[in-house]
């Protein structure tokens, strides 16, 4: 899949290329212009875990010269191939800096930035170049290059979430999923400004880009601090979790484990973007509840103990988190960590069956994790759901016991 | 709002009339009515958007934070653009006339008083007369019209400047007769502060107004907005989000308060004391809000030692005491992952250290011992013996800082501690406020007995800390 998407964006750049080399550039100040803006927004980019669109500025300004019609009144002239040649162009500048940091999976966004470029230029240009748009009025036009637009989300979402798929191996639909969802957060920002672009430089000429790149790159720092905060809450949560770890009440490095466990199993089990943070989050503090004791469980091994004293902990754990204004689902999970499978909610049944896989594993050494999902299979009477263990031994197996880290 | 004053009353009436008779003249004029209610009813529902979306306390955080910059310099709120492109497109009455409603009629979460209604009412009408005056006197409409850039960018930066004069100006006012902030503080930073935010969303406003003119019409120019809704609604995440973490770290310090059987708010106290001393020292702001995180923290390593230890009740063995001091590294061990901590880290390691090399972990002398450890270590040491404790009364702070005199040089070191006395000098004593007071102990714990506290004693004893253990020192 991932070979096909990068065969077909290789194909179209090559392709592009070589016609504009032939054949030269049309509008060369605008072609220019727009090349600047890409390399720019390229360039202030960054690489968070968190946000998908990392160059927004990079992908208005190559999605409205798709839509470009006019400039200043003027009529251009450029194909959809010059389009892709210039997108090209100016996102392998851009990119750059950011390959000899070595940030980034770059081959990916190259392909995805040009296919998208690509599609809402070969839908657009030759359409108006033939003139068939000439007799719609101002609002209709405007409505056609959103409707556009709207589409050419679509279609990059389906391709984010197909690049991710075959990188990662988790499930295309939940991926699409968090695609589609993201696509409405700055996906709407980037797409309105990639429209809003077109029709100020039709209007005013290229002085429209410098003026409205100021607001979008607000977006963009506003983004990019979101992020930052999110990542830095993200590391609190995990080094405060580790408290039970130091004070000897868990195994070192039990609540990443758990985490790192707990979020692949929700990821194969499909849940979405912000239901896996509340179980990461959950995952991680599991064992809070144990700071409350005075005296430490031994090997802080909560599942063999009696299911009363189990349920104490879990509610002492949710009483602690509830307290550390994080969000109250992440409470409920740890609280209800200890009841049975079927009066619990999805994520707390999986912090449960990882959580005394986890346990099981460090206990039993050599041959430890088929024996631990032997015994979580007996469980699954009352305490661990079926389906929760299956998807946990389909996640064991496909990474052969080796969960990789994918904690920020 | 505090209870209003007669003279900030009269103000506010003063300005709402201001914005009245700039709106006036629109019955004589010749005015685009449809544009001007189109307008009124965007800054409206931006005005009602942004309550709603975020937690309506955003907008309203009192006149000083009003319309123009917000607090603390964060953008301004996201219906500056509609507010400017009408100043660019009206003539000045209309243009008066387009804040009004939304001011008037939107209501937050919480009841809004009338004095601020008619007061945000009457600034902003008045700001967006005083824009659209300025843009047309330059000539703007007509760059405008004709999309003559870059002329237009200049009429528009005139019009922001103007705006921005305009609303700092009025806020100046109200800070210095409702909220009694002393009147050469008042006009301080307020211009400046608000000049970029408002000057990016001026240029959205001015983007909005060319398409309006241009062959496209209005739906092109209600397109901007999206982008400019989509960054507020990020800040307002962000702001969340950052609330969330600063909650989530005040809360694991008071489960270390709680756990170790402190007053509660030590933490945070420390905190503020080493904020105080950092200020004294003249450090940036960075660092001032990285050493009060280090204060706030400087404990937190005492989540991973046994409570029954921290709290036994008794002589503690050599052996348990050893226990104990372990705390600052378990504390190092915790938040070693936590990237913005920075220099507080180290802080956290070594806040036991002594200068004369006798403390711990690593006995580190003089100037070994990284600053901000210094720092906490007086911090740490001052609100130990000015608080109740369960064993002690509250010492007064004069015998506090007297005590701490004593021990600089060998325990503390001197600058640091006449720092704290200079501060505490100048800002007429000591009043922590604790913020978050709520918490209720909890799990099972026993009845409280404290062993570690950090009151200091120099090499020649301190008197009067009969009863404390010396568990830690």
């Amino acid at each position: 899949m991932r070979t096909l998407v990068h065969l077909t964006a290789g194909l179209l750049t090559t392709l592009s290329l070589a016609h504009t080399l032939w054949s030269g550039l049309d509008e060369r100040a605008v072609a220019l212009s727009f090349g600047l803006l890409v390399v720019l927004g390229e360039l202030t980019r960054w690489s968070g875990p968190e946000s998908r669109e990392v160059a927004p500025l990079a992908a208005a300004g190559a999605l409205s010269y798709a839509l470009l019609g006019e400039d200043a009144g003027r009529a251009t002239h450029h194909g959809a191939l010059q389009v892709v040649a210039v997108v090209f162009a100016a996102t392998l500048v851009g990119c750059v800096p950011h390959v000899a940091r070595g940030q980034g999976p770059t081959a990916d966004h190259l392909a995805r930035r040009v296919l998208t470029a690509g599609f809402a230029a070969v839908c657009f240009q030759p359409l108006y170049n033939q003139g068939v748009f000439g007799a719609w009025g101002g609002p209709a036009y405007v409505l056609l290059l959103v409707a556009l637009l709207g589409l050419t989300a679509l279609c990059d979402a389906v391709l984010a979430a197909a690049l991710a798929h075959s990188r990662t191996g988790w499930p295309f639909g939940p991926l699409l999923r968090d695609e589609l969802r993201a696509t409405l957060g700055i996906g709407t920002a980037v797409c309105a400004t990639g429209v809003v672009m077109a029709l100020a430089v039709a209007v005013v000429g290229l002085w429209a880009l410098p003026v409205f790149s100021l607001p979008l790159l607000l977006t963009q720092l506003s983004f990019r601090r979101y992020a930052a905060v999110r990542a830095t809450y993200r590391q609190t949560i995990a080094s405060l979790a580790r408290a039970t770890e130091i004070a000897g009440y868990t195994p070192a490095g039990h609540a990443r484990r758990v985490a790192v466990l707990s979020t692949a199993v929700g990821r194969e089990l499909g849940l979405s973007e912000p239901e896996l943070t509340v179980l990461e989050y959950a995952a991680l503090m599991h064992d809070i509840g144990q700071l409350s004791l005075v005296d430490p469980v031994p090997a802080g091994a909560t599942a063999v103990l009696p299911v009363a004293e189990q349920r104490r902990i879990a509610l002492l754990g949710g009483a602690v988190v509830r307290q550390t204004g994080v969000a109250a689902a992440v409470a409920v999970v740890v609280e209800r960590q200890a009841d049975p499978y079927r009066e619990q909610p999805v994520s707390a049944r999986i912090v449960r069956a990882v959580n005394a896989y986890e346990e099981k594993v460090w206990e039993a050494g050599a041959d430890g994790p088929l024996r631990a999902l032997e015994e979580l299979r007996l469980g699954t009477g009352q305490d661990y759901e079926p389906e929760v263990v299956e998807s946990l031994a389909r996640v064991l197996a496909r990474n052969g016991g080796a969960v990789r880290e994918r904690i920020g | 709002m505090r209870s209003i004053t007669p003279w900030a009353r009269v103000y506010v009436v003063a300005v709402a009339l201001g914005a009245v008779l700039c709106a006036a003249p629109v019955r004589s004029a010749h005015a685009p009515w449809g544009a001007v209610a189109l307008f009124a009813a965007l800054c409206a529902a931006c005005e009602q958007l942004a309550v709603g979306r975020f937690g309506g306390g955003r907008g309203y955080e009192g006149p000083g934070a009003a319309g123009s910059g917000g607090t603390g310099g964060g953008p301004p709120r996201w219906h500056t653009p509609v507010l400017l492109a009408g100043a660019f497109l009206l003539p000045p009455a209309a243009a008066a006339l387009v804040p009004l409603p939304g001011a008037l009629l939107v209501r937050g979460a919480e009841r809004t008083p009338w004095p601020r209604r008619l007061w945000r009412a009457g600034q902003l009408g008045i700001g967006a007369w005083t824009a659209s005056r300025v843009h047309w006197s330059l000539g703007g409409p007509d760059a405008v019209d004709s999309s003559g850039f870059p002329y237009a960018l200049f009429g528009a930066g005139a019009a922001v400047v103007a705006f921005c004069l305009v609303l700092a100006l009025l806020d100046g006012g109200i800070l210095a007769l409702a909220e009694r902030v002393p009147v050469r503080l008042a006009w301080r930073g307020l211009f400046v502060r608000s000049l970029v935010p408002v000057g990016v969303h001026g240029l959205a406003g001015l983007m909005m107004a060319v398409l309006w003119h241009g062959p496209y019409g209005p739906v092109a120019a209600l397109l901007v907005l999206l982008p400019m809704w989509v960054s507020w609604w990020v800040f307002a995440q962000y702001h969340r989000e950052r609330a969330a973490h600063q909650a989530t770290i005040r809360a694991l310090v008071q489960a270390v308060d709680i756990k170790d059987g402190y007053t509660r708010g030590h933490s945070e106290r420390v905190g503020q004391a080493s904020m105080m001393i950092a200020r004294e020292l003249g450090m940036d702001d960075e660092r001032v809000e990285v050493l009060r995180f280090a204060g706030i923290l400087h404990d937190v390593g005492k989540l991973g030692v046994p409570t029954r230890l921290l709290r036994k009740d008794g002589p503690l063995t050599p052996q348990e005491r050893r226990v104990i001091e372990l705390h600052p590294e378990y504390g190092h061990e915790i938040v070693r992952g936590i990237g913005f901590l920075g220099e507080a880290r180290s802080a956290i390691l070594h806040h036991h250290e002594r200068l004369d090399g006798s403390g711990y972990p690593y006995g580190l002398v003089g100037s070994q011992i990284p600053e901000f450890a210094r720092v906490v270590a007086v911090a740490d040491a001052f609100d130990a013996m000015t608080s109740t404790r369960s064993y002690s009364r509250a010492r007064p702070v004069q015998v506090a800082l007297a005590e701490l005199e004593r021990c600089a040089g060998s325990q503390f070191d001197p600058e640091m501690v006449q720092a704290l006395v200079r501060a505490l000098g100048r800002g007429g004593g000591w009043h922590p406020a604790v913020t978050a007071d709520s918490v209720q102990s909890r799990g099972d714990y026993p009845p409280a007995s404290p062993v570690s506290s950090s009151t200091p004693t120099c090499p020649d004893g301190v008197p009067g800390q009969v009863g404390t253990k010396d568990g830690v020192r």
